[in-house]
C-alpha cells in the first residue's frame, strides 16, 4: 500500500470505512482464522501482544490421583469457605434471636463475649478458605505456563512528532512574541491563584490577641477545687500526698492548661525545699502548687514518687523534683513547672494568689515575650 | 455492523455474540487483549505492595461503614448506652458514639477492631514494599517517580493514621493529640500561629476532632486513592522490573500472563489479606477504648504509646536531649522540635530523594530492570541496614518504660540507652552489613569457581584426602569454573542441582510411583541417577585432569 491510500481523511469526501481498529486484519482473513485452534489464535494474540509462551507444564492429567486428590481440596476448601460463611450469617443474625443476646453485659462471659470473636473467626476463616482455595487451584490444576514478554523504549518517532505539535501550538500562539499578553497571563494566573486561596485565611487566627496560650483561670482568690468540686483546707491532706485540683470557675476542670498540683511535702522534704528565685513566698507552709501540664509536650505529669521528691511525666518521662521549684532533673524536659502561689481565703480554704507568673504548658517560640 | 455478524469463525454462543456486540460497540478488545497477556514476574516479594493495595480496600470499605455511627463532634453528653461503667459520664459526642458504635451496634466492634488491624497492616505492607524495592534497586531510573509517590503515600499513610487514632477522643487520643498541639506549637516563628489554624484557638477548642475527620475520611483518601492509580498506571507503562536468572534480560519480563495465573492467584491474595485482617479484628483486641476512658487533659495513663508506625518519633522525642535553643530577644527553639518536625523531615527527605542521591554518586544513569541482590551492592544495602537500625532503635526507645517495667531496669538507664545506641548502633550495623554483603559476594565466587561441595571425601593415591566438589560448569586447565557471576543466586547444595531426587508427591501416603518419577525425572537429565553420571564424568576429574577442584588450592601438583 501506498502512503496515499492509507491516508487518513484521503477518501475525497465518499463515506467509506478506513482500515479496522486495532490488529493487522490484513494480513489474517476471517477465513484464516476459522481454521485455526483456539491455542493457535490464543498464542497468535500474545505474540502480536509482543508476549511468547515459552513453557507450559500441563495441570495434572485428567482422570489421574493427582487430579482428583487436588479437586477434591480445592472443591472442600471452597465447601469450607461456604459454611463458614452461612455460619457466621447465623451467629450475626441468630444473636439475640435464636441464639442468647451479643449485648455486653458486666457479668456474663458467656455468648456476648463470644460474639465478637466468633464474627471474626468465622468471617476470616471462610475469606481464608476462599483465597487457599483460589491459590490451590491455581497451583495444582491450571496449567504452569512460562511467558516472556518484550519490554520496548521509547519510541524516537513519537517523541519528535508529539513534540512538534507541542512546539507547532506554542509557536502559533504566539505567546513568545506577544509579551502583554504573556505578561497579563502571568498577572491573571497569580491573582487568580491567591483569590482561590483566601477563603482559608478563615482558619488564621491571632494568636498574641488576648493571650489565651499564656494565661489561665487562676487568679487572686480563685479557690482550689478538688475534681468532685469540694474545697481544700490545709490539713485535709496527708504528707507526701499529691491532689489534683482546678480552679474555682465554671468548667474549671475541664480546662485544658489549669490543672495543678497541690503537694504537702513531708517535713524532711520542708527542710531541703529551695524554691527558685522570685517564687520564694509560694508556698504555703508545707504546701506547693506546681502545674501539672508538663513543659515538655503538654502531658499531665501524673506520676509522684515521694520518696525521691520525683514527679515523672508518663508521655517522654521528664522528671521534676518538687523540692527544687519542680526543676527539670532527667529527661527532655527544658523549663521548670510554673509554681501557683497559695494563700488562704476568708473561710480557711486554699486560693491562688494570682495567676501563674509563667505560661503553662509547652515551650514555644515567643514564651518568654508574652 | 451487521457484517461482522456473518464472518467466519464469528462467535454462535450468546456470550460469545454479547461480547461481539460489546466490542462493536466499544472497540475494548485489543485493550482486552493485551491486558490479559500482559506478563507479571513471579516472585513472592512483589506481592507485599499488593497486601498494601488490598488493605487499603478493606480500609475503605469498613471505614465507610463506621461514618455510618460516628460523631465527629467534641460536644459534651451523657453516656447512657450498654457499657455500664461509664453509665452517666459526661464525655465527648465522639467518644460516645464510638462507644455506642462498639456496644449498641451489632458486628460493630467487629468492624472497628477490623478497620484499625487493616490499618497497621497498611502501613506494614508500604514499609516492607518500600524496603523490598530498596534494597533490590526497584527505584533506579526509570521508576524515580514511583518511589518519590511511594514514599508521598507512605507519609499520607502516617497522617491517616494519625488523625484516625485521634478520633475516638478516649484518653489515650487525646493525649496524642496534645502531644500534636506541642509538636505545632514548637515550630518556630510560625507555631503559635500554625496551632491556631489547626486547633481555632488554643487547646483544645472545640474543632479538632470535625477537622481531623474530614481530612481522615475525605482528603487523605482521596489524595491516596488519585496517587495509588498513578502509581498504578505507572507501573504498567513501565512493565515490573525481574530478578536476573535464566532468559531475563533488561528486555523483556518473564513470569505468568495475568490471565488466569496471575489473575486468580492475585484474587486469592486479597481474599487471604481479607480473611487475616477479619481473624484479627475479631479474635484479637485492639484499642479497647472504653478501658481508656474519655479524655480529660488532667489525666493521662502509663505507657501511652501511639500505633506501631508513629512509635519512632515517640522514642526520638523521649530519648533527645533538653536541649531549648535560646536566642537574642527572648525567642527559643523548644527541644521538642528537633526529635519530631526535624528528625521525621530529614528521615523522609532523605528518604525520597534517596534515587537522585545514588544516582549522583555512583554516576548510574542507566536505565534498569533487572533487580540487584542485596549483597551486590553492598554499600546501598549497609545505608539502609543502617537506617533501618535507626528507625527500630527509636522505636524500641518509644517502649523504654515499658521494658524499663517488665524487665525492672531503671527508666533512666533505658533513656540513656536509647541515646548511646541510637549514636553507635547504625554506623556498627553499616559495617557488619558491609562485611556480610562481601562475605556472601566471596562464597558465590568461591563456588562457581571451585564448585559445590559434595560432601564426598576421596583418597588420592599418595594419600591426601580431598572433598569433591561439582563444577557448576564448564571448567579450565585448573579445574577452575569458568562461569561468570551473573547476578542470580547461586546454587549451594548438591539438591539444588538435581543431586537428589525430587521428593515424591503426597502427605500421609505418596500418591506417585516412585519409579514413575525416577523415569520422568531421568527423561528430564536432571534426576539423582543423571546426577551421578555426571559426576563421574566431570567432576571425577581425578582421571581427567588430575584433580577436583578444592577450594584454595589449585595449584597442587597433580597425580
Amino acid at each position: 500500500m501506498t502512503t496515499h491510500d492509507t491516508r487518513p481523511g484521503s477518501t475525497g469526501g465518499a463515506d467509506v470505512p478506513g482500515p479496522l481498529y486495532g490488529g493487522p486484519d490484513d494480513d489474517y482473513t476471517p477465513e484464516q482464522l476459522a481454521a485455526m485452534s483456539r491455542e493457535d489464535l490464543d498464542r497468535l494474540g500474545a505474540r502480536y501482544d509482543g508476549v511468547e509462551i515459552l513453557h507450559v507444564d500441563a495441570g495434572p492429567e485428567p482422570g489421574s490421583r493427582l487430579e482428583k486428590r487436588a479437586i477434591r481440596q480445592v472443591g472442600l476448601t471452597f465447601t469450607l469457605a461456604g459454611v463458614f460463611a452461612f455460619l457466621f450469617v447465623l451467629v450475626y443474625v441468630g444473636s439475640g434471636w435464636f441464639l442468647p443476646d451479643w449485648h455486653w453485659e458486666i457479668s456474663e462471659g458467656g455468648w456476648s463475649a463470644l460474639f465478637t470473636p466468633l464474627l471474626g473467626l468465622l468471617m476470616g476463616l471462610s475469606l481464608l478458605c476462599v483465597g487457599v482455595g483460589l491459590v490451590l487451584f491455581t497451583k495444582k490444576l491450571l496449567p504452569h505456563e512460562t511467558a516472556v514478554q518484550d519490554k520496548h523504549d521509547g519510541s524516537h518517532f513519537d517523541r519528535v512528532t508529539a513534540g512538534a505539535t507541542l512546539v507547532g501550538g506554542w509557536h502559533n500562539s504566539g505567546l513568545a512574541r506577544r509579551k502583554l499578553i504573556t505578561r497579563s497571563l502571568l498577572l491573571m494566573g497569580g491573582g487568580v491563584g491567591l483569590m482561590l486561596i483566601m477563603p482559608l485565611g478563615g482558619m488564621i487566627k491571632n494568636p498574641s490577641k488576648g493571650n489565651p496560650l499564656g494565661t489561665t483561670n487562676w487568679a487572686d482568690g480563685v479557690r482550689l477545687l478538688r475534681n468532685d468540686g469540694t474545697p481544700i483546707r490545709p490539713g485535709d491532706q496527708e504528707p507526701g500526698s499529691l491532689e489534683t485540683v482546678f480552679p474555682a470557675v465554671p468548667g474549671g476542670n475541664r480546662q485544658a492548661d489549669a490543672a495543678t498540683m497541690l503537694i504537702r511535702l513531708r517535713p524532711e522534704q520542708v527542710e531541703s525545699l529551695r524554691p527558685r528565685e522570685g517564687h520564694a513566698d509560694f508556698a504555703y507552709g508545707e504546701y506547693v502548687a506546681y502545674s501539672k501540664i508538663c513543659t515538655h509536650a503538654g502531658c499531665p505529669v501524673s506520676l509522684y514518687e515521694q520518696e525521691t521528691s520525683r514527679i515523672l511525666c508518663p508521655c517522654h518521662q521528664s522528671q521534676f523534683d518538687v523540692t527544687q521549684g519542680a526543676k527539670p532533673v532527667f529527661g527532655p524536659a527544658t523549663r521548670a513547672l510554673p509554681q501557683l502561689p497559695l494563700g488562704l481565703d476568708d473561710e480557711g480554704f486554699f486560693v491562688a494568689r494570682s495567676d501563674y507568673i509563667e505560661a503553662v504548658g509547652p515551650t514555644y517560640w515567643n514564651r518568654e515575650r508574652i | 455492523m451487521a457484517r461482522t455478524a456473518t464472518l467466519p469463525g464469528a462467535p454462535t454462543t450468546k456470550l460469545g455474540k454479547a461480547g461481539y456486540e460489546l466490542d462493536d460497540r466499544m472497540l475494548v478488545s485489543p485493550w482486552l487483549r493485551r491486558t490479559l497477556n500482559k506478563v507479571y514476574p513471579d516472585h513472592w516479594s512483589f506481592l507485599l505492595g499488593e497486601i498494601a493495595l488490598y488493605s487499603f480496600l478493606i480500609l475503605l470499605l469498613s471505614g465507610t461503614y463506621l461514618t455510618f455511627f460516628f460523631d465527629a463532634s467534641m460536644r459534651e453528653v451523657v453516656y447512657e448506652g450498654s457499657y455500664a461503667p461509664l453509665r452517666g459520664v459526661e464525655m465527648s459526642a465522639a467518644y460516645d458514639s464510638a462507644l455506642t458504635l462498639s456496644f449498641d451496634v451489632r458486628g460493630g466492634l467487629f468492624m472497628r477492631q477490623l478497620h484499625h488491624w487493616a490499618a497497621l497492616l497498611f502501613v506494614a505492607a508500604i514499609v516492607v514494599h518500600l524496603l523490598r524495592v530498596f534494597f533490590t534497586g526497584a527505584f533506579r531510573r526509570p521508576r524515580e517517580t514511583n518511589w518519590l509517590l511511594g514514599v508521598v503515600m507512605m507519609v499520607l499513610a502516617l497522617l491517616m493514621g494519625v488523625t484516625g487514632y485521634s478520633l475516638p477522643d478516649d484518653l489515650l487520643s487525646g493525649t496524642g493529640l496534645r502531644i500534636i498541639s506541642a509538636i505545632l506549637l514548637s515550630v518556630p516563628v510560625i507555631g503559635t500561629w500554625a496551632h491556631f489554624a489547626v486547633f481555632n484557638g488554643d487547646f483544645v477548642g472545640e474543632e479538632i476532632i470535625g477537622r481531623f475527620y474530614i481530612v481522615h475520611v475525605l482528603l487523605i483518601p482521596a489524595i491516596l486513592l488519585a496517587l495509588i492509580g498513578l502509581h498504578l498506571l505507572i507501573l504498567v507503562k513501565q512493565k515490573h522490573t525481574q530478578f536476573p536468572g535464566a532468559g531475563r534480560t533488561e528486555h523483556n519480563v518473564v513470569g505468568n500472563r495475568l490471565f488466569p495465573t496471575f489473575a486468580a492467584k492475585a484474587t486469592g491474595l486479597i481474599f487471604v489479606v481479607f480473611g487475616v485482617c477479619a481473624l484479627l479484628g475479631g479474635l484479637v483486641q485492639i484499642n479497647p477504648i472504653w478501658l481508656w476512658g474519655p479524655y480529660n487533659p488532667a489525666q493521662v495513663s502509663a505507657a501511652s504509646q501511639p500505633d506501631w508506625y508513629i512509635g519512632f518519633l515517640d522514642g526520638s522525642t523521649r530519648i533527645f536531649p533538653a536541649w531549648d535553643i535560646n536566642l537574642p530577644g527572648d525567642y527559643n527553639v523548644p527541644a521538642l522540635f528537633w526529635p519530631t518536625v526535624v528528625i521525621a523531615g530529614a528521615m523522609f527527605t532523605v528518604l525520597a530523594l534517596y534515587p537522585f542521591i545514588e544516582r549522583k554518586l555512583t554516576g548510574d544513569t542507566a536505565s534498569h530492570h533487572l533487580l540487584q541482590r542485596p549483597r551486590d551492592v553492598p554499600v546501598r544495602t549497609s545505608l539502609g541496614a543502617m537506617g533501618l537500625t535507626f528507625y527500630i532503635w527509636l522505636m524500641v526507645a518509644g517502649g523504654n518504660d515499658v521494658i524499663a517495667d517488665k524487665f525492672d531496669i531503671s527508666l533512666n538507664a533505658m533513656t540513656w540507652v536509647g541515646r548511646i545506641g541510637v549514636v553507635i548502633l547504625p554506623p556498627l550495623v553499616y559495617v557488619l552489613t558491609y562485611r556480610i554483603c562481601l562475605g556472601l559476594q566471596m562464597h558465590d565466587r568461591e563456588v562457581l569457581e571451585h564448585g559445590i561441595e559434595t560432601g564426598v571425601i576421596r583418597r588420592l593415591p599418595h594419600g591426601e584426602f580431598i572433598e569433591v566438589h561439582q563444577p557448576l560448569g564448564p571448567v579450565d586447565a585448573h579445574g577452575h569454573g569458568t562461569l561468570a557471576y551473573g547476578g542470580a543466586p547461586v546454587p549451594k547444595r548438591m539438591n539444588h542441582v538435581g543431586g537428589a531426587r525430587r521428593a515424591i508427591r503426597g502427605f500421609f501416603s505418596p500418591i506417585e510411583e516412585p519409579a514413575q518419577v525416577e523415569l520422568e525425572q531421568r527423561a528430564e537429565g536432571r534426576g539423582l541417577a543423571a546426577g551421578e553420571e555426571r559426576e563421574l564424568t566431570s567432576s571425577g576429574r581425578p582421571i581427567d585432569t588430575g584433580r577436583p577442584s578444592d577450594g584454595g588450592r589449585p595449584q597442587e601438583p597433580r597425580d
